[in-house]
């Protein structure tokens, strides 16, 4: 039967089908994309399935990270977002004594060659570690002084310390060149909001 | 866009195998993101290798518990961790000690991985790792 002679009914039901499956098609790409899929204890390649014990009390990295909030890179899980929106509780501290430290304070990096400059948030970091994890035997805690380049991030240095390693990895490019050149206007350094003394956010040593 | 019905058909199959070979492909993950493996005495005293999952005790504890608390170092291989040293209360001992959590005598939960596994962090799901690890 040739197109001149079928019914438009016709013609336009093998478009809708063509739709549908293309649609389906596409929804399952992304679907394998972006829905986690974790390996589990049994089948990851580095637990010894002879092991009953571990094989029977481990848990699958899917029971938990699966009812997290969702991420497409490392752990599949967007750690910043289940923290702050209290889908977890990670304890801050195993000692009274202990003081714990959190600061917000962006700091933006312009020496980024071609790419856009970089946003480092406090707030989200210090949520998870300590000033003196970071400052100073990975950076100085002082604008501008740490050598800061991607090839020693990618060799695992400064933030390749945790970036690649246990927290997002850095294919994730656009997370930390966050300022599109020309849009941004102010100072480049520590975001200090209006009226607060620098002094307040100075680092102390412990 | 389409001549003819047989060429749409064709079209619309490949896109469905394409899809369907996509979805399946196999990840070249190992482990989980972060996980550790700790193999510098145990192959050699006859224990399995430890494989310490970062994803697991992140939700219950914040980094800078382990990290800076505890004092272990950020980087694979930067902390020398014995079996006498955390019975003793160090390192992992500080809360796998019965009160916090489960007690040392748990071996094969933390000695768990093939033997001859490498030392070093492992597991990603988009990189295969930064070069030093």
């Amino acid at each position: 039967m040739s197109n001149s002679v079928r019914s438009g009914t016709e013609k336009s039901s093998h478009l809708f089908l063509t739709l549908i499956v293309l649609v389906l098609s596409t929804a399952f790409i992304v679907d394998a994309a972006y829905a986690g899929s974790w390996l589990s204890i049994k089948g990851d390649g580095n637990h010894d399935r002879r092991n009953k014990t571990a094989m029977k009390f481990l848990q699958d990295p899917e029971d938990a990270l699966s009812q997290l909030p969702p991420d497409t890179a490392g752990n599949q899980v967007d750690w910043v977002k289940a923290i702050e929106e209290g889908f977890i509780q990670p304890r801050s501290n195993l000692y009274d004594h202990t003081e714990v430290r959190m600061m917000d304070l962006d700091i933006i990096m312009p020496e980024t060659s071609t790419m856009n400059y970089v946003m480092f948030p406090h707030q989200q970091h210090t949520a998870w570690l300590d000033c003196k994890n970071c400052h100073p035997v990975f950076f100085e805690a002082e604008v501008g002084v740490s050598p800061v380049n991607m090839g020693a991030i990618l060799e695992g240095e400064f933030c390749g310390r945790c970036h690649g390693a246990v927290s997002f990895p850095l294919t994730e490019c656009n997370r930390c060149h966050s300022i599109i050149k020309g849009t941004f206007t102010g100072q480049f350094g520590a975001q200090y909001p209006e009226g607060a003394n620098p002094e307040d956010y100075a680092y102390v040593p412990e | 866009m389409f001549q003819n019905k047989a060429s749409r058909w064709i079209i619309v199959s490949l896109t469905l195998v394409f899809s369907l070979l996509l979805a399946g492909l196999p990840s070249v993950a190992n482990a989980e993101y972060g996980d550790v493996i700790l193999n510098k005495y145990s192959d050699a005293n006859d224990m399995a290798p430890v494989i310490y999952p970062h994803w697991f005790h992140r939700i219950r504890f914040q980094c800078k518990v382990c990290h800076s608390e505890l004092g272990f170092k950020m980087k694979a291989g930067g902390n020398d961790v014995t079996m006498a040293d955390i019975v003793d209360g160090q390192f992992c001992g500080m809360c796998h000690n019965g009160e916090i959590a489960w007690t040392t005598e748990n071996c094969e939960l933390c000695h768990s991985g093939k033997p001859g596994l490498k030392s070093g962090i492992i597991g990603t799901h988009k990189t295969l790792g930064p070069g030093i690890w």
